[in-house]
């Protein structure tokens, strides 16, 4: 029967893949997906993926319909297509098509995107699961295994190849030499643990679009890093003048007063790490989000110091992501920069606004840590 | 390959339901049941109905999200037939008897209407073996210019493939006979100067000066029309691109078998209402009146009442075409037509009104042999049934974002009913210029009859349209109550009001 419909709908996904990856960075500035996804799948509205035609607008149609009710009864939500100012060409793109992705293509898709460097895990007790995945061809195997076209190939090419296929009878009869049998790869897989820490700053200085920029950013940093990684366990911090621990919702939304001490939430995260996650076993991954006002110079110089001797040194990356807002001096990132700029596994990327965020993931994921 | 023979129960059921259809006096071509599983079934059902078609990704996405709707259970395909000599028709495999045995009535209806009714007369009745041919031809040009080329090319055709003439099988029309287009050097400009005249004396007799200013206002109107390029307006936009785009041949082979499918496919489009009305009709009264034993009944009732059932924003086919048929059947039962009964004034009189002409069957027969969805329900929708099927037209409230009902008078239903059927609810379309400003450009012309086109599609089908005529596209329609022309010339879009 109809057994082409996996190759249209191969294509179909590679047309997808592709409209995702171009307008990645378009994808990246927007909240939108975060709110969708699923558990293992993010919903992506898709512009024009159908194909267009002269067709009507709605709109001023109408139709007919059957039922109860009086004349002015509504009976049905419009789409809100026509919305706003009726100017041809702001409609464009918004003929949109749904289309689940799994978490997996998308980190994959990013990491092609982005260039992203796989990251190779540290710790010493890595453990190593093994997979088994039938890809090979092997001239040995067990009938079980045989595979059908490639021995038919080989006794074809032998045939033609001693002169013995004649195209008018044309009788292959393979021999044993043209058997061939799948075989399989046995790939590593890490099954190495991570742990992301976020820290932010909730300071009365970082508003609500601040905390939409670090939402965003971190579900792309969560993409990639579970793409890597088997298990991940996501820790919040939040700080004003002091830290504290936090779930994801609170940490999201909560908007506290007050001065900012940095170094509040790097003494936090050190005992964190201290407590819970030895360097050994596991990968440590350090996000910290503020607009770049600080305590004073005194702080400052305590949070260098805890960075270049406790938690640098323990960790596999730390990445400092400061939000531009209307109050935030931005000093912090230039003083990070200045004692600690030459730090391998450090990362200052300033995030002013959406379209930032594409290069910020970039930076931050870009070293293969 | 796997079996998809009809097992020993299905057969024994086929049996019994082709021995009523035929008591009926139902005509159809034999007809080939198979048994799918419902991934398959959606498979076929993503081609259309077929089990071969040329590699799109459009299947793909359809077969993408049918199976979405089946998993989350928003639509289920019970059944799918083909039009086709033999008519192949699919079942799905774990419904329970009832359905099978209605499926198997319901197709009945379906076959005995493509083999019957007049607007199927002209579809290709081997398009089983044409669509499987138009796959390898196109799967052979893919092998030569690449995927891409082509799938990008099928994109634009598939664009572009609502823009034929739907009526073109049935009528000939004088004005379809494009000409080739005018290539040989201009014509010196002889002006006649009448009849040869030997004496000049003579000349203002044989020659009166308004004879010859008439025979010369002849000769430019003839040289005015043959500038004209298409000299008649071609609704069939897709042959006029075969016949003057700068196609390359294989270009030329992919539009001509998009097309081909499309004349294939709408006679369904003209005649959902009253096929699908037609097959209806006949399951319920095959099921009810022989087939379904009374231990099936309550089955039977439960899914015909999913097929016919109504949503207040959409119109049901099934349904509407259901009971108008039984009206009609009703109707003519009765006597209730012609002179008399229409200048009857006495309302109870009309409605107890019954000649016991029993000519119910009869017409039903006559209205699937010529009528298709327009004409149906031109001739037969009457205010009594718009009454009694509460029908409504609606319109959509801009200031509240809400579909509202709009009217309940009869006129309008009609008129809107009718209107969305006209050219099966697609714009009309026309080639009014094929050498636009004598710069080889392309004028399209939509006809406005009150309802706008969406621009941001309208934009993206110019540049496909672009695509194949490779000189700039226009296409003129009307925008909030402005006409405008639409313009892309390969880089830009360009809007402009024509007044």
């Amino acid at each position: 029967m109809a057994d082409r419909v996996e190759r249209d709908l191969n294509r179909f996904r590679q047309i997808v893949r592709g409209k995702i990856k171009k307008d990645l960075r378009k994808y990246m500035s927007q909240g939108e997906m975060i709110g969708r996804q699923g558990r293992r799948y993010v919903s992506i509205p898709l512009p024009q993926i159908d194909i267009p035609q002269f067709r009507f607008g709605q709109k001023q149609g109408g139709g007919v319909g059957q039922g109860e009710g009086d004349v002015g009864d509504p009976i049905a939500r419009g789409d809100g297509q026509d919305s706003g100012s009726g100017e041809a060409g702001e409609e464009s793109g918004k003929h949109t098509i749904e289309v689940d992705v799994p978490l997996e293509e998308l980190a994959q898709i990013l990491g092609e995107e982005l260039r992203l460097p796989n990251i190779e895990p540290k710790g010493k007790k890595n453990i190593i699961s093994e997979k088994d995945r039938y890809t090979g061809i092997a001239k040995v195997g067990p009938d079980s295994l045989r595979h059908f076209k490639r021995s038919y190939r080989e006794a074809l090419k032998r045939q033609i190849a001693t002169g013995a296929y004649n195209p008018d009878d044309p009788v292959v009869v393979p021999i044993k030499d043209d058997m061939r049998y799948r075989t399989w790869k046995t790939t590593m897989l890490p099954e190495a643990n991570a742990v992301i820490i976020y820290a932010m700053d909730v300071s009365g200085s970082m508003g609500t679009e601040q905390k939409e920029l670090v939402r965003i950013t971190a579900f792309w940093i969560e993409t990639w890093l579970r793409s890597q990684y088997k298990s991940i366990e996501i820790r919040y911090i939040v700080h004003d003048a002091a830290a504290k621990e936090v779930d994801q919702q609170t940490f999201y939304h909560l908007r506290e007063g007050g001065g900012t001490k940095i170094s509040s939430a790097y003494k936090l995260a050190l005992r964190m790490i201290e407590e819970r996650y030895p360097p050994d076993d596991w990968n440590i991954y350090c996000f910290h989000f503020s607009d770049g006002d600080n305590w004073g110079g005194g702080d400052t110089r305590e949070c260098v110091d805890i960075l270049r001797n406790h938690l640098l040194p323990k960790i596999n990356l730390f990445c400092y992501g400061q939000v531009r807002s209307l109050y935030g001096s931005g000093r912090f990132a230039h003083d990070l920069e200045e004692y600690l700029g030459k730090t391998e596994n450090l990362v200052i990327s300033e995030i002013a606004d959406r379209d930032d965020i594409y290069d910020s993931i970039k930076e931050f994921l870009g070293k293969g840590k | 390959m796997r079996n998809t023979k009809l097992p020993p129960d299905l057969q024994a059921a086929w049996n019994e339901i082709d021995g009523y259809a035929r008591e009926y006096g139902l005509d159809y071509f034999p007809i080939s049941f198979e048994v799918l599983d419902y991934r398959t079934l959606y498979e076929v059902a993503s081609f259309g109905g077929f089990p071969t078609r040329y590699p799109h990704w459009r299947f793909g996405m359809e077969f993408d999200q049918m199976i979405k709707g089946h998993t989350y259970g928003l639509s289920v395909i019970y059944e799918m037939v083909i039009n086709n000599n033999p008519s192949y028709a699919y079942l799905l495999e774990g419904n329970d008897m009832t359905t099978q045995k209605m499926v198997m009535a319901h197709v009945t209806g379906h076959v005995d209407f493509f083999k019957n009714n007049l607007w199927f007369s002209h579809t290709n009745r081997h398009m089983l073996d044409a669509m499987a041919n138009h796959a390898v031809r196109i799967q052979k040009i893919i092998d030569r210019v690449g995927h891409e080329p082509v799938e990008d090319f099928i994109d634009v055709c598939l664009s572009l493939e609502n823009l034929i003439d739907y009526h073109a099988p049935y009528i000939q029309r004088p004005e379809a006979q494009t000409p080739v287009p005018v290539t040989e050097e201009e014509q010196p400009d002889d002006l006649p100067e009448g009849l040869k005249v030997d004496r000049r004396y003579m000349q203002g007799y044989i020659n009166p000066p308004d004879f010859l200013a008439s025979e010369r206002q002849k000769q430019q109107d003839e040289r005015n029309r043959s500038r004209n390029f298409p000299e008649h307006p071609q609704k069939d936009v897709l042959l006029f691109l075969m016949n003057y785009a700068p196609l390359e041949r294989w270009q030329h082979t992919v539009l001509e078998i998009v097309r081909d499918e499309m004349y294939y496919f709408a006679p369904q489009a003209m005649t959902k209402i009253t096929n699908e009305g037609w097959a209806s009709y006949w399951h319920s009264e095959i099921m009810t009146k022989k087939a379904a034993r009374a231990s099936e009944i309550v089955d039977f009732a439960e899914h015909h009442a999913g097929v016919v059932a109504t949503s207040p924003q959409r119109m049901n086919p099934y349904k509407l075409g259901l009971e108008l048929l039984r009206d009609v059947e009703d109707r003519w039962n009765k006597g209730k037509f012609g002179k008399e009964y229409d200048e009857c004034q006495d309302f109870a009189a009309k409605r107890a009104w019954d000649t016991g002409a029993g000519l119910g069957r009869q017409k039903l027969f006559e209205v699937r042999k010529f009528h298709n969805d327009i004409t149906f329900i031109d001739e037969f929708l009457t205010p009594e049934f718009a009454l009694e099927q509460k029908l409504f037209t609606f319109r959509y409230n801009r200031d509240t974002d809400l579909y509202e009902i709009a009217s309940r008078e009869f006129a309008e239903i009609k008129q809107k009913l009718l209107y969305r059927l006209t050219n099966f609810g697609q714009p009309f379309i026309h080639v009014q210029d094929g050498n636009y400003g004598n710069r080889g450009e392309l004028y399209l012309r939509h006809r406005h009859e009150g309802v706008d086109l969406r621009i941001d599609y309208a934009r993206d089908t110019l540049r496909n349209l672009h695509k194949i005529w490779t000189r700039p596209v226009h296409l003129e329609t009307v925008i909030d109550e402005k006409k405008r022309l639409l313009s892309f010339d390969g880089r830009d879009y360009g809007e402009r009001r024509i007044d």
